[in-house]
Protein backbone atom coordinates (compact mmCIF):
# COMPACT_ATOMS: atom_id res chain seq x y z
CA UNK A 1 0.00 0.00 0.00
CA UNK A 2 1.32 3.41 -0.78
CA UNK A 3 0.19 6.95 -0.91
CA UNK A 4 1.29 10.05 -2.71
CA UNK A 5 2.01 12.76 -0.18
CA UNK A 6 3.15 16.31 -0.30
CA UNK A 7 6.72 16.79 0.79
CA UNK A 8 7.69 19.64 3.05
CA UNK A 9 9.82 22.28 1.41
CA UNK A 10 13.41 22.48 2.49
CA UNK A 11 13.62 23.89 6.02
CA UNK A 12 16.24 26.47 6.77
CA UNK A 13 17.63 27.93 9.90
CA UNK A 14 17.15 31.59 10.76
CA UNK A 15 18.24 33.83 13.58
CA UNK A 16 15.90 36.48 14.93
CA UNK A 17 16.90 39.08 17.53
CA UNK A 18 14.14 40.37 19.76
CA UNK A 19 13.87 42.90 22.56
CA UNK A 20 11.63 41.95 25.43
CA UNK A 21 10.27 43.94 28.31
CA UNK A 22 11.41 42.39 31.61
CA UNK A 23 8.03 41.08 32.73
CA UNK A 24 6.86 37.60 33.71
CA UNK A 25 5.45 35.58 30.79
CA UNK A 26 6.93 37.92 28.20
CA UNK A 27 9.28 35.31 26.71
CA UNK A 28 6.51 32.70 26.34
CA UNK A 29 4.27 35.27 24.71
CA UNK A 30 7.02 36.32 22.31
CA UNK A 31 7.77 32.80 21.17
CA UNK A 32 4.18 31.75 20.49
CA UNK A 33 4.02 33.28 16.97
CA UNK A 34 7.02 31.14 15.93
CA UNK A 35 5.19 27.85 16.47
CA UNK A 36 1.87 29.25 15.30
CA UNK A 37 3.41 30.07 11.94
CA UNK A 38 5.04 26.69 11.39
CA UNK A 39 8.48 27.44 12.82
CA UNK A 40 10.51 25.08 14.96
CA UNK A 41 12.51 26.62 17.80
CA UNK A 42 16.12 25.49 17.89
CA UNK A 43 17.53 27.63 20.66
CA UNK A 44 16.71 30.70 22.66
CA UNK A 45 19.48 32.82 24.12
CA UNK A 46 17.97 35.05 26.75
CA UNK A 47 20.53 37.65 27.84
CA UNK A 48 19.15 38.57 31.24
CA UNK A 49 21.23 41.20 32.91
CA UNK A 50 22.35 42.62 29.62
CA UNK A 51 19.97 45.45 28.76
CA UNK A 52 19.56 47.15 25.44
CA UNK A 53 19.83 50.97 25.22
CA UNK A 54 16.05 51.05 25.52
CA UNK A 55 16.19 49.10 28.77
CA UNK A 56 14.85 45.87 27.31
CA UNK A 57 16.31 42.36 27.41
CA UNK A 58 17.91 41.15 24.16
CA UNK A 59 16.91 37.65 23.11
CA UNK A 60 18.41 35.71 20.24
CA UNK A 61 16.18 33.02 18.77
CA UNK A 62 17.36 30.35 16.33
CA UNK A 63 14.52 28.75 14.49
CA UNK A 64 13.93 26.45 11.57
CA UNK A 65 11.19 26.88 8.99
CA UNK A 66 10.56 26.71 5.28
CA UNK A 67 11.70 29.90 3.52
CA UNK A 68 8.08 30.67 2.60
CA UNK A 69 7.03 30.83 6.26
CA UNK A 70 9.82 33.03 7.57
CA UNK A 71 8.14 36.31 6.66
CA UNK A 72 4.93 35.11 8.31
CA UNK A 73 6.84 34.40 11.51
CA UNK A 74 8.43 37.85 11.60
CA UNK A 75 5.06 39.45 10.83
CA UNK A 76 3.44 37.31 13.55
CA UNK A 77 6.03 38.49 16.06
CA UNK A 78 5.47 42.14 15.15
CA UNK A 79 1.68 41.68 15.25
CA UNK A 80 2.07 40.32 18.76
CA UNK A 81 3.83 43.54 19.72
CA UNK A 82 7.29 42.00 19.96
CA UNK A 83 10.17 44.27 18.94
CA UNK A 84 12.17 42.49 16.25
CA UNK A 85 15.55 44.15 15.90
CA UNK A 86 17.09 41.86 13.34
CA UNK A 87 15.73 39.07 11.22
CA UNK A 88 16.48 37.02 8.16
CA UNK A 89 19.41 37.67 5.86
CA UNK A 90 21.25 40.02 8.18
CA UNK A 91 21.94 37.33 10.71
CA UNK A 92 21.69 34.54 8.24
CA UNK A 93 24.00 31.59 8.00
CA UNK A 94 23.02 28.12 6.94
CA UNK A 95 23.21 25.82 9.93
CA UNK A 96 24.58 22.39 9.19
CA UNK A 97 24.23 19.72 11.83
CA UNK A 98 26.19 16.50 11.60
CA UNK A 99 27.39 13.62 13.76
CA UNK A 100 30.90 12.29 14.18
CA UNK A 101 31.37 8.75 15.48
CA UNK A 102 34.59 6.98 16.48
CA UNK A 103 37.62 7.49 18.68
CA UNK A 104 37.00 11.21 18.89
CA UNK A 105 39.02 11.92 22.00
CA UNK A 106 42.04 9.77 21.08
CA UNK A 107 42.23 11.41 17.68
CA UNK A 108 42.64 14.94 19.07
CA UNK A 109 39.17 16.36 19.18
CA UNK A 110 40.32 19.96 19.43
CA UNK A 111 42.36 19.52 16.27
CA UNK A 112 39.29 18.07 14.53
CA UNK A 113 37.20 21.09 15.52
CA UNK A 114 39.99 23.52 14.63
CA UNK A 115 40.24 21.96 11.17
CA UNK A 116 36.52 22.51 10.60
CA UNK A 117 36.75 26.09 11.91
CA UNK A 118 39.68 26.79 9.60
CA UNK A 119 37.31 26.58 6.61
CA UNK A 120 36.43 30.00 5.42
CA UNK A 121 32.83 30.86 6.19
CA UNK A 122 32.35 28.15 8.80
CA UNK A 123 32.21 28.22 12.57
CA UNK A 124 31.22 25.64 15.16
CA UNK A 125 28.04 27.05 16.71
CA UNK A 126 27.35 24.19 19.05
CA UNK A 127 29.09 21.00 20.07
CA UNK A 128 27.90 18.05 22.18
CA UNK A 129 29.98 15.00 23.02
CA UNK A 130 28.64 11.68 24.24
CA UNK A 131 31.42 9.39 25.39
CA UNK A 132 29.54 6.64 27.23
CA UNK A 133 32.53 4.52 28.19
CA UNK A 134 35.16 7.15 28.73
CA UNK A 135 37.90 7.69 26.21
CA UNK A 136 38.69 4.01 25.41
CA UNK A 137 35.53 3.31 23.47
CA UNK A 138 33.88 4.90 20.49
CA UNK A 139 32.16 8.15 21.21
CA UNK A 140 29.74 10.34 19.31
CA UNK A 141 29.54 14.07 18.83
CA UNK A 142 26.98 16.39 17.36
CA UNK A 143 28.27 19.51 15.63
CA UNK A 144 26.16 22.43 14.62
CA UNK A 145 28.06 24.56 12.15
CA UNK A 146 27.12 28.02 10.97
CA UNK A 147 28.16 28.14 7.36
CA UNK A 148 27.91 30.73 4.62
CA UNK A 149 25.38 29.15 2.29
CA UNK A 150 27.68 28.93 -0.77
CA UNK A 151 30.35 27.18 1.33
CA UNK A 152 28.24 24.24 2.53
CA UNK A 153 29.53 21.53 0.20
CA UNK A 154 33.14 22.73 0.62
CA UNK A 155 32.81 22.59 4.42
CA UNK A 156 31.23 19.11 4.29
CA UNK A 157 34.10 17.87 2.17
CA UNK A 158 36.62 19.24 4.71
CA UNK A 159 34.72 17.38 7.46
CA UNK A 160 34.78 14.19 5.39
CA UNK A 161 38.53 14.52 4.78
CA UNK A 162 39.44 15.06 8.43
CA UNK A 163 37.16 12.17 9.42
CA UNK A 164 38.74 9.89 6.82
CA UNK A 165 42.20 10.77 8.04
CA UNK A 166 41.28 9.97 11.64
CA UNK A 167 39.15 6.91 10.96
CA UNK A 168 35.95 8.62 12.11
CA UNK A 169 32.51 8.15 10.64
CA UNK A 170 30.49 11.19 9.57
CA UNK A 171 26.71 11.08 9.58
CA UNK A 172 25.97 13.91 7.20
CA UNK A 173 22.76 15.86 7.11
CA UNK A 174 20.43 15.21 4.26
CA UNK A 175 19.95 18.53 2.58
CA UNK A 176 16.73 17.99 0.72
CA UNK A 177 16.65 19.18 -2.83
CA UNK A 178 20.43 19.21 -2.99
CA UNK A 179 22.69 17.14 -5.28
CA UNK B 1 -1.78 -13.75 -19.50
CA UNK B 2 0.05 -17.02 -19.13
CA UNK B 3 2.84 -16.79 -16.59
CA UNK B 4 5.87 -18.95 -15.94
CA UNK B 5 7.23 -18.34 -12.46
CA UNK B 6 10.88 -19.18 -11.86
CA UNK B 7 11.89 -19.11 -8.21
CA UNK B 8 9.57 -20.33 -5.47
CA UNK B 9 10.67 -18.25 -2.48
CA UNK B 10 8.23 -15.95 -0.68
CA UNK B 11 7.68 -13.73 -3.76
CA UNK B 12 7.38 -16.54 -6.32
CA UNK B 13 4.92 -18.43 -4.12
CA UNK B 14 2.79 -15.31 -3.60
CA UNK B 15 2.70 -14.69 -7.37
CA UNK B 16 1.50 -18.26 -7.91
CA UNK B 17 -1.17 -17.88 -5.21
CA UNK B 18 -2.38 -14.43 -6.33
CA UNK B 19 -2.18 -14.73 -10.16
CA UNK B 20 -5.69 -16.19 -10.56
CA UNK B 21 -7.26 -13.33 -8.63
CA UNK B 22 -5.64 -10.92 -11.13
CA UNK B 23 -7.00 -12.92 -14.08
CA UNK B 24 -3.81 -14.69 -15.09
CA UNK B 25 -2.93 -18.34 -15.57
CA UNK B 26 0.25 -19.89 -14.21
CA UNK B 27 1.48 -22.43 -16.74
CA UNK B 28 4.83 -23.25 -15.15
CA UNK B 29 6.57 -22.95 -11.81
CA UNK B 30 10.16 -23.86 -11.07
CA UNK B 31 12.38 -23.85 -8.04
CA UNK B 32 16.02 -24.91 -7.81
CA UNK B 33 15.24 -28.64 -7.75
CA UNK B 34 12.09 -29.15 -9.79
CA UNK B 35 9.24 -27.79 -11.86
CA UNK B 36 5.55 -28.17 -12.54
CA UNK B 37 4.26 -27.42 -16.05
CA UNK B 38 0.74 -27.43 -17.50
CA UNK B 39 -0.13 -25.30 -20.51
CA UNK B 40 -3.79 -25.29 -19.42
CA UNK B 41 -2.88 -23.80 -16.05
CA UNK B 42 -1.59 -25.17 -12.77
CA UNK B 43 -3.62 -25.27 -9.58
CA UNK B 44 -1.91 -22.92 -7.13
CA UNK B 45 -2.86 -24.98 -4.08
CA UNK B 46 -1.51 -28.21 -5.51
CA UNK B 47 1.82 -26.63 -6.46
CA UNK B 48 2.26 -24.81 -3.17
CA UNK B 49 1.30 -27.72 -0.97
CA UNK B 50 3.72 -29.97 -2.85
CA UNK B 51 6.40 -27.33 -2.27
CA UNK B 52 5.79 -27.21 1.45
CA UNK B 53 5.39 -30.98 1.87
CA UNK B 54 8.21 -32.18 -0.39
CA UNK B 55 10.47 -29.16 -0.76
CA UNK B 56 9.91 -28.72 -4.49
CA UNK B 57 7.01 -27.56 -6.67
CA UNK B 58 7.12 -30.56 -9.01
CA UNK B 59 8.98 -33.52 -10.37
CA UNK B 60 9.86 -32.07 -13.77
CA UNK B 61 13.31 -30.70 -14.57
CA UNK B 62 13.55 -26.97 -13.60
CA UNK B 63 14.58 -26.18 -17.19
CA UNK B 64 11.18 -27.33 -18.47
CA UNK B 65 9.53 -24.28 -16.96
CA UNK B 66 11.66 -22.04 -19.18
CA UNK B 67 10.64 -24.05 -22.24
CA UNK B 68 6.95 -24.01 -21.32
CA UNK B 69 4.17 -22.04 -22.99
CA UNK B 70 3.85 -18.59 -21.42
CA UNK B 71 3.46 -14.89 -22.28
CA UNK B 72 5.57 -13.50 -19.45
CA UNK B 73 8.35 -15.02 -17.40
CA UNK B 74 8.32 -13.96 -13.76
CA UNK B 75 11.95 -14.15 -12.61
CA UNK B 76 11.91 -14.42 -8.82
CA UNK B 77 15.10 -16.34 -8.08
CA UNK B 78 17.43 -14.92 -5.38
CA UNK B 79 19.40 -11.79 -6.32
CA UNK B 80 22.97 -12.61 -7.27
CA UNK B 81 25.79 -10.15 -7.88
CA UNK B 82 28.46 -10.02 -10.59
CA UNK B 83 27.20 -11.94 -13.63
CA UNK B 84 23.69 -12.06 -12.04
CA UNK B 85 23.33 -15.74 -12.92
CA UNK B 86 21.21 -17.77 -13.24
CA UNK B 87 18.68 -14.91 -13.40
CA UNK B 88 20.33 -13.26 -16.38
CA UNK B 89 20.20 -16.46 -18.48
CA UNK B 90 16.52 -16.87 -17.66
CA UNK B 91 15.92 -13.33 -18.96
CA UNK B 92 17.89 -14.07 -22.11
CA UNK B 93 16.02 -17.31 -22.68
CA UNK B 94 12.62 -15.59 -22.48
CA UNK B 95 13.63 -12.64 -24.67
CA UNK B 96 15.14 -14.98 -27.28
CA UNK B 97 11.65 -16.51 -27.49
CA UNK B 98 10.11 -13.01 -27.82
CA UNK B 99 8.41 -13.36 -24.45
CA UNK B 100 8.07 -10.67 -21.78
CA UNK B 101 10.03 -10.74 -18.52
CA UNK B 102 8.95 -9.41 -15.13
CA UNK B 103 11.80 -9.32 -12.64
CA UNK B 104 11.62 -9.56 -8.87
CA UNK B 105 15.33 -10.45 -8.89
CA UNK B 106 17.48 -7.30 -8.72
CA UNK B 107 20.66 -8.87 -10.12
CA UNK B 108 20.08 -8.57 -13.88
CA UNK B 109 19.03 -4.88 -13.80
CA UNK B 110 21.51 -3.84 -11.09
CA UNK B 111 24.56 -5.61 -12.44
CA UNK B 112 23.87 -6.05 -16.21
CA UNK B 113 21.34 -3.37 -17.09
CA UNK B 114 22.94 -2.59 -20.46
CA UNK B 115 23.01 -6.28 -21.45
CA UNK B 116 19.35 -6.69 -20.47
CA UNK B 117 18.33 -3.63 -22.50
CA UNK B 118 20.31 -4.82 -25.56
CA UNK B 119 18.60 -8.22 -25.46
CA UNK B 120 15.25 -6.46 -25.05
CA UNK B 121 15.95 -4.28 -28.12
CA UNK B 122 16.43 -7.42 -30.23
CA UNK B 123 13.27 -9.04 -28.90
CA UNK B 124 9.53 -8.51 -29.22
CA UNK B 125 9.41 -9.09 -25.49
CA UNK B 126 9.59 -6.34 -22.87
CA UNK B 127 11.33 -6.32 -19.49
CA UNK B 128 9.69 -4.71 -16.45
CA UNK B 129 11.04 -4.70 -12.89
CA UNK B 130 8.82 -2.70 -10.53
CA UNK B 131 9.22 -5.33 -7.81
CA UNK B 132 13.00 -4.85 -7.64
CA UNK B 133 12.74 -1.42 -6.00
CA UNK B 134 10.85 -0.87 -2.74
CA UNK B 135 8.44 -3.81 -2.91
CA UNK B 136 4.83 -2.73 -3.19
CA UNK B 137 5.66 0.97 -3.72
CA UNK B 138 5.11 1.91 -7.39
CA UNK B 139 8.38 3.83 -7.85
CA UNK B 140 9.31 2.75 -11.35
CA UNK B 141 5.75 3.07 -12.64
CA UNK B 142 5.62 6.62 -11.29
CA UNK B 143 8.98 7.48 -12.87
CA UNK B 144 7.79 6.01 -16.17
CA UNK B 145 4.59 8.07 -15.98
CA UNK B 146 6.45 11.31 -15.23
CA UNK B 147 9.17 10.46 -17.73
CA UNK B 148 12.65 9.56 -16.45
CA UNK B 149 14.04 12.78 -17.93
CA UNK B 150 11.74 14.80 -15.64
CA UNK B 151 13.03 13.12 -12.49
CA UNK B 152 16.26 14.69 -11.31
CA UNK B 153 16.87 12.59 -8.20
CA UNK B 154 15.36 9.83 -6.14
CA UNK B 155 16.12 9.40 -2.46
CA UNK B 156 14.60 7.23 0.14
CA UNK B 157 14.63 4.70 2.90
CA UNK B 158 14.78 1.49 0.91
CA UNK B 159 15.65 -1.20 3.42
CA UNK B 160 13.09 -2.13 6.05
CA UNK B 161 15.51 -4.23 8.12
CA UNK B 162 18.02 -1.41 8.55
CA UNK B 163 15.21 1.03 9.27
CA UNK B 164 13.70 -1.26 11.89
CA UNK B 165 17.06 -1.55 13.61
CA UNK B 166 17.77 2.21 13.59
CA UNK B 167 14.30 3.14 14.79
CA UNK B 168 14.38 0.55 17.61
CA UNK B 169 17.87 1.65 18.68
CA UNK B 170 16.70 5.26 18.81
CA UNK B 171 13.45 4.50 20.62
CA UNK B 172 14.92 2.15 23.22
CA UNK B 173 18.51 3.36 23.54
CA UNK B 174 19.68 -0.18 22.81
CA UNK B 175 22.87 -1.10 20.98
CA UNK B 176 23.07 -2.52 17.49
CA UNK B 177 23.80 -6.14 18.46
CA UNK B 178 20.87 -6.26 20.85
CA UNK B 179 18.35 -4.88 18.35
CA UNK B 180 19.72 -7.07 15.56
CA UNK B 181 19.10 -10.17 17.69
CA UNK B 182 15.57 -8.96 18.37
CA UNK B 183 15.00 -8.32 14.65
CA UNK B 184 16.25 -11.82 13.86
CA UNK B 185 13.83 -13.31 16.42
CA UNK B 186 10.98 -11.41 14.79
CA UNK B 187 11.99 -12.53 11.31
CA UNK B 188 12.66 -8.92 10.27
CA UNK B 189 16.38 -9.62 9.82
CA UNK B 190 17.98 -12.63 8.16
CA UNK B 191 20.37 -14.94 10.01
CA UNK B 192 23.08 -13.28 7.89
CA UNK B 193 21.99 -9.64 7.89
CA UNK B 194 25.01 -8.29 5.99
CA UNK B 195 23.11 -7.57 2.77
CA UNK B 196 20.67 -5.31 4.62
CA UNK B 197 22.73 -3.65 7.34
CA UNK B 198 25.81 -2.96 5.22
CA UNK B 199 23.67 -1.07 2.73
CA UNK B 200 24.10 -3.47 -0.23
CA UNK B 201 20.39 -4.11 -0.71
CA UNK B 202 19.54 -0.39 -0.65
CA UNK B 203 22.45 0.29 -2.98
CA UNK B 204 21.23 -2.27 -5.55
CA UNK B 205 17.85 -0.51 -5.59
CA UNK B 206 19.55 2.84 -6.08
CA UNK B 207 21.72 1.41 -8.87
CA UNK B 208 18.55 0.25 -10.64
CA UNK B 209 17.01 3.72 -10.16
CA UNK B 210 20.15 5.45 -11.46
CA UNK B 211 20.10 3.15 -14.49
CA UNK B 212 16.50 4.13 -15.19
CA UNK B 213 17.27 7.85 -14.76
CA UNK B 214 20.65 7.88 -16.46
CA UNK B 215 22.45 6.13 -19.29
CA UNK B 216 22.05 2.64 -17.86
CA UNK B 217 25.73 1.94 -17.29
CA UNK B 218 25.76 1.60 -13.49
CA UNK B 219 26.54 -1.46 -11.41
CA UNK B 220 26.96 -1.95 -7.67
CA UNK B 221 30.65 -1.11 -8.04
CA UNK B 222 29.71 2.49 -8.89
CA UNK B 223 27.79 3.04 -5.65
CA UNK B 224 29.29 4.81 -2.64
CA UNK B 225 27.93 2.65 0.20
CA UNK B 226 28.16 2.64 3.96
CA UNK B 227 25.93 0.75 6.36
CA UNK B 228 24.57 1.13 9.87
CA UNK B 229 26.70 -1.42 11.73
CA UNK B 230 28.93 1.22 13.35
CA UNK B 231 26.21 3.59 14.53
CA UNK B 232 26.26 3.59 18.35
CA UNK B 233 23.22 4.43 20.51
CA UNK B 234 25.06 7.58 21.65
CA UNK B 235 24.91 8.97 18.09
CA UNK B 236 21.17 8.36 17.95
CA UNK B 237 20.57 10.03 21.29
CA UNK B 238 22.59 13.10 20.27
CA UNK B 239 20.49 13.29 17.13
CA UNK B 240 17.30 12.91 19.13
CA UNK B 241 18.21 15.72 21.55
CA UNK B 242 18.30 17.98 18.53
CA UNK B 243 14.97 16.87 17.00
CA UNK B 244 16.67 14.65 14.48
CA UNK B 245 17.26 11.00 13.81
CA UNK B 246 19.48 8.80 11.66
CA UNK B 247 18.15 6.92 8.67
CA UNK B 248 19.89 4.75 6.08
CA UNK B 249 19.19 6.91 3.05
CA UNK B 250 19.83 5.92 -0.54
CA UNK B 251 20.20 8.54 -3.26
CA UNK B 252 20.16 7.95 -6.99
CA UNK B 253 20.64 10.60 -9.63
CA UNK B 254 21.44 10.32 -13.33
CA UNK B 255 25.08 10.79 -12.33
CA UNK B 256 25.58 8.58 -9.30
CA UNK B 257 24.53 6.51 -6.35
CA UNK B 258 25.13 7.06 -2.65
CA UNK B 259 23.86 5.06 0.34
CA UNK B 260 24.69 5.80 3.96
CA UNK B 261 23.37 6.77 7.36
CA UNK B 262 22.15 10.38 7.25
CA UNK B 263 20.86 12.85 9.77
CA UNK B 264 17.25 13.80 9.06
CA UNK B 265 14.79 15.95 10.93
CA UNK B 266 12.31 13.93 13.00
CA UNK B 267 9.49 15.61 11.07
CA UNK B 268 11.05 14.85 7.68
CA UNK B 269 9.00 12.52 5.49
CA UNK B 270 12.13 10.33 5.39
CA UNK B 271 11.96 9.61 9.13
CA UNK B 272 9.68 6.59 8.68
CA UNK B 273 9.53 4.07 11.50
CA UNK B 274 9.75 0.29 11.69
CA UNK B 275 10.11 -1.65 8.45
CA UNK B 276 8.35 0.96 6.35
CA UNK B 277 9.96 2.34 3.20
CA UNK B 278 9.68 5.76 1.61
CA UNK B 279 10.80 7.08 -1.73
CA UNK B 280 10.99 10.76 -2.71
CA UNK B 281 11.22 11.83 -6.32
CA UNK B 282 12.55 15.27 -7.24
CA UNK B 283 10.89 16.38 -10.45
CA UNK B 284 11.69 19.22 -12.82
CA UNK B 285 8.22 20.74 -12.96
CA UNK B 286 6.32 19.24 -10.06
CA UNK B 287 8.57 19.69 -7.03
CA UNK B 288 9.00 16.65 -4.87
CA UNK B 289 6.75 13.72 -4.53
CA UNK B 290 6.79 11.02 -1.86
CA UNK B 291 5.55 7.47 -1.93
CA UNK B 292 5.60 5.37 1.20
CA UNK B 293 4.50 1.88 2.08
CA UNK B 294 5.71 -1.66 2.44
CA UNK B 295 9.04 -2.26 0.81
CA UNK B 296 9.25 -6.01 1.28
CA UNK B 297 7.21 -9.15 1.90
CA UNK B 298 5.94 -11.89 -0.39
CA UNK B 299 2.43 -10.61 -1.13
CA UNK B 300 3.55 -6.96 -1.25
CA UNK B 301 6.32 -7.68 -3.75
CA UNK B 302 4.07 -10.02 -5.73
CA UNK B 303 1.56 -7.18 -6.06
CA UNK B 304 4.28 -5.15 -7.79
CA UNK B 305 5.05 -8.12 -10.07
CA UNK B 306 1.38 -8.40 -10.98
CA UNK B 307 1.20 -4.63 -11.60
CA UNK B 308 3.95 -5.12 -14.21
CA UNK B 309 2.04 -8.03 -15.73
CA UNK B 310 -1.00 -5.74 -16.01
CA UNK B 311 1.16 -3.10 -17.77
CA UNK B 312 2.27 -5.72 -20.31
CA UNK B 313 -1.32 -6.78 -20.81
CA UNK B 314 -2.52 -3.29 -21.77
Amino acid sequence: MSAVADVAETRRTYTVRLELVDEPGELMRALRPVAENGGNLLSVFHERGNLTPRGNIPVEVDLECSPGRFDDIVAGLRDAGVTVTQAGEDGYAEEVTLLLVGHLVDTDLSDTLATVESCSGASVADFSLDAPAGTDEQSSARLRLAVDPPQVSEVLSVVRDVADRKGLQVVEPLVEGER
Amino acid sequence: MKLAVVGAGAVGRSVVRMAGEYGHTVTAVADSSGAAVDSDGLGAEAVLSRKSARGSVGAADPGEALAAEYDALVEATPTTLGDAEPGFSHVRRALDRDRHVVLANKGPVAERYGDVRRLEDESDGEVLFEATVAGAIPVLGTIADYGPAQVTAVRGVLNGTANFILSRMAAEGLDYEHVLAEAQDLGVAEADPAFDVEGTDAALKCVILANVLGDGSYTLADAEVSGIVDIPPSALSLAQEDGRTVRLVGEATPTGIRVGPRLVSMDSPLAVGGTENIVQLETTHAGSLALRGRGAGGDETASAVLADVARLDR
